[in-house]
């Protein structure tokens, strides 16, 4: 084999490798899995196309627990932004406190803030007599009012958000 | 405003068979560019080991597809290619010492067998282990025989020591470094212990220099790392294994805990017996030497392992010499502990770049894959192994270009030896494993009660 094809054989290993490599980081990239927080109205987010592709038959069958639908509340924005707690028959407590379900690090927060309890089917956000208040979609609560999946509460600089889904 | 959106991991068997076939033609291809270099055509041998090589890898892939259908894609065929270059080299300096020593030895033919071997127990660990949480159970046990396989080559007849350090054992023609085998079993007992006490050793104790210490009562483990590396240290004389194993446990125990203290009490713990080894072992301080200054005229003659590994990497320049084209025998152990020099010089510093990338991605998917474990120990072994898999690499690579002193790890997939191979595939099943279990969806524990109720619901 001629000196030329060796030296041409010899580049073209070494672009190849590369290609390889930089076809893996491209994949890394478009292979985003879990929970992350994006910005709304930002543009088009080209990762919500990526959502599912296996079926949901296929995923069923694959699952190890009950179909059911789950209740949970998401943290949206203040310094827990991307929190998720699932929720369950008891209710929610919210505050600075330690013994609270989810503990504020907020100076905007009380102790003891609110509560978000289920009753039947439906969850309720009652303010426990806050310092700064407690807003659900911007109006402030004086009582315990049903919070329904997708308003939003604001306690201090946090925003949580119910969500409804399977699990 | 912000939005919490959680997406959904998918199977990619279509992916990850396109890239491991990718992956075994541009091994082919490094096998087949040391034929041209080096012989002028190709020899069946080569077509041999590729055929052999191909094989083992793609039933790997297929029971990854079966076994572990959501694990990640690259995991595999970036090992693959990473192993197929690593024979290409082995084979390349196999040829170079049979045409200027008129002397083989064989080396690539046994790295082959090595190779099928080690993706066959590979292969077994995707039977054996049905969920990585049953190993939990076993914390104990593997902490046990992990301390027994660290300890053999101090056995008196099997033991075996060569070139100062004291981790082979030998049986007959057979000899293997035990060590290798005890760091999965260290990952699986530390990640099983520290899942446990994490909350403990996370306390916050006394705050000295600004820094908040842990609990003097939460010692005791640090300290039982530290008696063992340092044992081995002394009784070994081998300093890349000790840092090995304490870097493995303190990194361990800084993900367990998130305290920065621990990674600042593990090197300051590690730093008298480094500095011991220095000035008692002959063998280290020669290498401390070499790191130093190796082309002063006081140490030349004593460092030409390194001095020769540099010129040769010289020797490579941007592009390399072409791979069959580098004189790697004038380096000792070009097909073992200094195999990253002779990739150096064949595929120069672009080639060996493109393998650092691959290492990279390698280790990075291993800590993904620790990101988004559901349960504690599982985080806690994908962290350890990719780590230690990392540490491995940057402790091999650092020594030959100088960054630390040389100690006698070897590269993971690529250097020439099985017990290293075989340990490093077992490492890479168990992160396929592992990532599987994290991009699964939904994959939640239930009693077994509800679990049958749910089994029986969705048959119907």
């Amino acid at each position: 084999m001629s000196e030329l094809t060796i030296v041409v054989l010899r580049l073209a290993f070494i672009i190849a490798l590369w290609v390889f490599v930089v076809a893996a980081l491209i994949i890394l990239r478009n292979d985003l899995f879990g929970t992350t927080v994006i910005s709304r109205g930002s543009g088009k987010d080209k990762r919500r196309e990526q959502r599912t592709v296996t079926s949901p038959e296929e995923l069923a069958k694959m699952r190890t627990d009950p179909e059911a639908v789950a209740t949970s509340l998401v943290v949206t924005a203040g310094p827990l932004k991307g929190t998720t707690i699932r929720l369950g028959a008891s209710p929610v407590l919210i505050g600075r406190a330690p013994e609270c379900t989810l503990v504020l690090n907020d100076d905007y927060a009380s102790n003891r803030h609110a509560r978000i309890f289920p009753d039947g089917d439906d969850w309720f956000v009652e303010d426990l007599g806050s310092t700064n208040g407690t807003m659900l979609s911007d109006q402030q609560i004086t009582q315990a009012v049903p919070f329904k999946s997708g308003a939003q509460v604001r306690i201090g600089r946090t925003v949580i958000e119910l969500r409804r889904g399977p699990r | 405003m912000a939005t919490v959106v959680t997406y959904q991991a998918r199977t990619r068997r279509l992916l990850l068979a396109a890239l491991t076939v990718a992956a075994l033609v541009l091994g082919a291809g490094a096998l087949l560019m040391v034929d041209f270099g080096r012989r002028d055509g190709i020899q069946p041998e080569t077509l041999w080991e590729i055929g052999i090589v191909s094989a083992v890898a793609l039933v790997l892939a297929g029971v990854v597809a079966v076994r572990a259908p959501f694990a990640d894609p690259l995991i595999l065929p970036v090992t693959v290619l990473l192993n197929m270059v690593g024979l290409a080299e082995i084979r390349s300096v196999d040829l170079v010492y049979e045409e200027f020593t008129r002397w083989g030895h064989g080396f690539s033919s046994r790295q082959v067998m090595w190779t099928g071997i080690a993706m066959a127990l590979a292969l077994l660990v995707f039977f054996i282990v049905r969920d990585h949480r049953t190993m939990r159970r076993y914390t104990w046990i593997t902490g046990a025989v992990g301390l027994a396989f660290l300890l053999l080559p101090l056995m008196p007849i099997i033991g075996s020591a060569s070139y100062g350090a004291r981790i082979w054992i030998r049986i007959g023609s057979y000899s293997f470094q035990p060590a290798e085998i005890a760091k999965i079993m260290f990952a699986i007992f530390f990640a099983g212990f520290l899942v446990s006490r994490r909350d403990t050793l996370a306390l916050a104790g006394p705050r000295i220099l600004g820094v908040t210490l842990p609990r003097w009562a939460d010692f005791g483990p640090i300290l039982g790392a530290w008696l063992c590396a340092t044992a081995v240290l002394v009784f070994q004389n081998d300093l890349g294994t000790s840092l090995l194993f304490f870097g493995l446990f303190v990194v361990m125990l800084y993900t367990a805990t998130d305290r920065l203290s621990w990674l600042i009490i593990g090197a300051a713990m590690f730093t008298p017996p480094a500095l011991l080894s220095v000035t008692k072992l002959s063998h280290v301080q020669r290498r401390l030497e070499c790191w130093l200054d190796p082309m002063s005229s006081a140490n030349f003659a004593n460092c030409g392992q390194i001095n020769n590994g540099i010129y040769g990497l010289a020797n490579g320049g941007l592009i390399g010499t072409g791979l069959g084209q580098g004189r790697q025998d004038l380096v000792p152990f070009a097909q073992s502990d200094y195999i990253f020099a002779s990739l150096g010089e064949e595929l120069g510093l672009i080639g060996v770049f493109a393998l650092l990338m691959l290492y990279g991605i390698l280790v990075q998917r291993g800590l993904r894959a620790a990101i988004g474990m559901p349960d504690g120990f599982g985080k806690l072994l994908a962290a350890g192994l990719a780590f230690s898999i990392g540490l491995q690499i940057f402790i091999v690579v650092g020594g030959v270009t100088r960054v630390v002193p040389l100690t006698g790890l070897t590269l993971p997939f690529m250097a020439a030896g099985g017990s290293s191979l075989v340990a490093n595939w077992i490492i890479i099943a168990l992160l396929i494993k592992l990532s599987d279990a994290a991009r699964r969806p939904a994959a939640r524990t239930l009693d077994k009660a509800s679990a049958k109720k749910v089994e029986e619901a969705t048959a119907a």
